[in-house]
């Protein structure tokens, strides 16, 4: 159904906006997986047609669901890594 | 009446209460003070709702198996939120209430 | 229904923004959990209840554990948060043009017919009734094959950054729940539920809505709570038993991959054994999808010596 698919466009662009703006690192985690179940919802409300939901999406799917977690789990060690040497949440660049 | 009109009632009145309690739940946890108010207020309306909502999908049920993991859903839901709501009141209370 | 439709979407959005530019930051990991149990029911009313459970248990659960535990460790660590967030105008127009582009090429896009007639001809061969399932474990095994690898890898990744360096020690922070309080009796209570429930959901994907992802995310959900409860000390990257059980799904899968080379290339499942082979994959898939999620959303060792 397309208005899944323009929700799906929205949340990526609202990720989006999350992942460069925001200075809290673990916020950019979030703004991450916000973005990455913004390209799914795009990618599965494309995939329906004529009220049977397409299987391969669904599969495709579920995989970059489970890639975003192992991704989401390093980042958050990096994070938590980097806040116990730096003792900070934000990297310096964007330290203003 | 015909049964199929007594179960679509009863559905209906059960489902509408549950959200009922739902929405009394979630004003006390906007309107209410402090955490020990609003924990009240959320696992007494919150948990009676959900056995209303769950009654009343039961009534929608095709077979005595989709009613027995409906029974399953309200007993683990209602198992995870007592022991939410004890362990929230237990950490607001280390710090002093808030 | 349209109007339900446009309720959940609007509620969609507005978790999202909460999540992403609202002030505070275990606020915001609270509402990204809410974000994804709404994302699991818009999977249900798009028609994909294999994706609703994968995302209700991988994308809010798991992930919203792995968000909640940082946040703690990060207040742990004495990171003070930074100030609420102001708007950066410049980055704001940029991703609003991003989504006018976004929504003009979704608008755009004419469907196809999909791939949903072509799985459903070769469904008999596959030795499996569910389509998604089918596809996952037998015509896009490769895929599958390279995730298990691709959680292998992140967990590697995970473990150097164990505190003090001491990477042999248990996963995880220490915990401290009272032995005879609450959370131990949750803990005693539901494990054995959800062993039934992730073996059930492994047991039935092969027909219906399940799947070893998601039985194996039960699993390492009941895992955790075992271990946050203090029931079961958490394993360490030493002891064999874990390597072992680490490895053995992948293993397992890349061997019989290799082992159809025989009947006719890497990953091809002759028509009489597919069943068989797909219930062995799945079997030991979930066991390493189980252990490496749990071990993920655990972290890296935090009982070395404190820096």
């Amino acid at each position: 159904m397309t208005l899944y698919a323009v929700t799906g466009a929205l949340l990526v662009a609202l990720g989006l906006y999350g992942l460069i703006a925001a200075r809290a690192l673990l916020r950019r985690v979030v703004a991450f997986n916000v973005v990455g179940s913004g390209v799914f919802l795009m990618f599965g409300a494309l995939g329906w047609h004529a009220g049977q939901a397409d299987p391969v999406p669904q599969a495709l799917i579920i995989t970059g669901i489970v890639v975003a977690l192992s991704a989401s789990a390093l980042a958050v060690g990096l994070v938590v890594a980097h806040a116990r040497a730096t003792g900070s949440q934000v990297l310096e660049d964007d330290a203003r | 009446m015909t049964l199929d009109l007594l179960r679509a009632l009863a559905s209906y009145v059960l489902t509408g209460a549950g959200l009922g309690f739902y929405l009394a739940g979630t004003l006390g946890l906007l309107r209410f003070p402090d955490t020990f108010s609003r924990l009240h207020a959320l696992t007494k309306a919150d948990n009676l709702g959900l056995g209303m909502l769950a009654l009343g999908l039961a009534f929608q049920a095709q077979t005595w198996a989709e009613v027995a993991k409906l029974a399953l859903i309200w007993a683990l839901a209602l198992l995870a939120a007592g022991t939410v709501a004890q362990l929230v009141s237990r950490s607001a209370l280390v710090r002093g209430g808030r | 229904m349209a109007v339900f439709d446009l309720a959940l979407c609007a509620l969609i959005l507005l978790a999202a923004t909460a999540a992403v530019a609202g002030p505070g930051m275990f606020r915001a990991v609270v509402f990204f959990v809410v974000y994804g149990v709404l994302i699991a029911l818009s999977w249900v009313r798009l028609g994909m209840p294999d994706v609703a459970l994968a995302e209700a248990a991988i994308g809010a659960g798991l992930t919203g554990i792995l968000l909640l535990g940082a946040v703690g460790r990060l207040a742990r660590a004495g990171a003070d948060e930074p100030e609420a967030p102001r708007i950066d105008w410049p980055v704001a127009l940029a991703t609003v043009a991003v989504a006018a582009l976004l929504v003009w090429a979704v608008l755009s896009i004419a469907p196809g017919p999909g791939l949903a007639p072509q799985v459903a001809g070769m469904l008999p061969r596959t030795g499996v009734e569910n389509p998604v399932t089918a596809v996952l474990l037998n015509l896009r095994a490769w895929d599958t094959l390279l995730e298990s690898v691709v959680l292998l890898a992140a967990l590697i990744g995970l473990w150097p950054l164990a505190r003090g360096g001491a990477w042999l020690e248990p996963a995880g922070p220490l915990h401290h729940a009272l032995p005879e309080g609450v959370l131990a009796g949750f803990g005693k209570l539901l494990p054995p539920v959800a062993l039934l429930v992730g073996v059930y959901l492994v047991w039935a994907g092969a027909s219906q809505p399940g799947g070893a992802f998601q039985g194996g995310t039960v699993l390492a959900a009941a895992g955790v709570l075992c271990i946050m409860a203090g029931l079961v000390r958490a394993p360490g990257m030493a002891e064999p038993l874990w390597r072992f059980a680490l490895l053995v799904g992948p293993a397992l899968f890349l061997a019989l991959g290799v082992a159809g080379l025989v009947s006719g290339g890497f990953l091809v499942f002759p028509q009489a054994l597919a069943k068989g082979i797909i219930l062995v994959i799945e079997m030991f898939l979930t066991l390493s999808i189980a252990v490496t999620l749990a071990l993920m959303v655990l972290g890296p060792p935090e009982s070395g010596a404190a820096q």
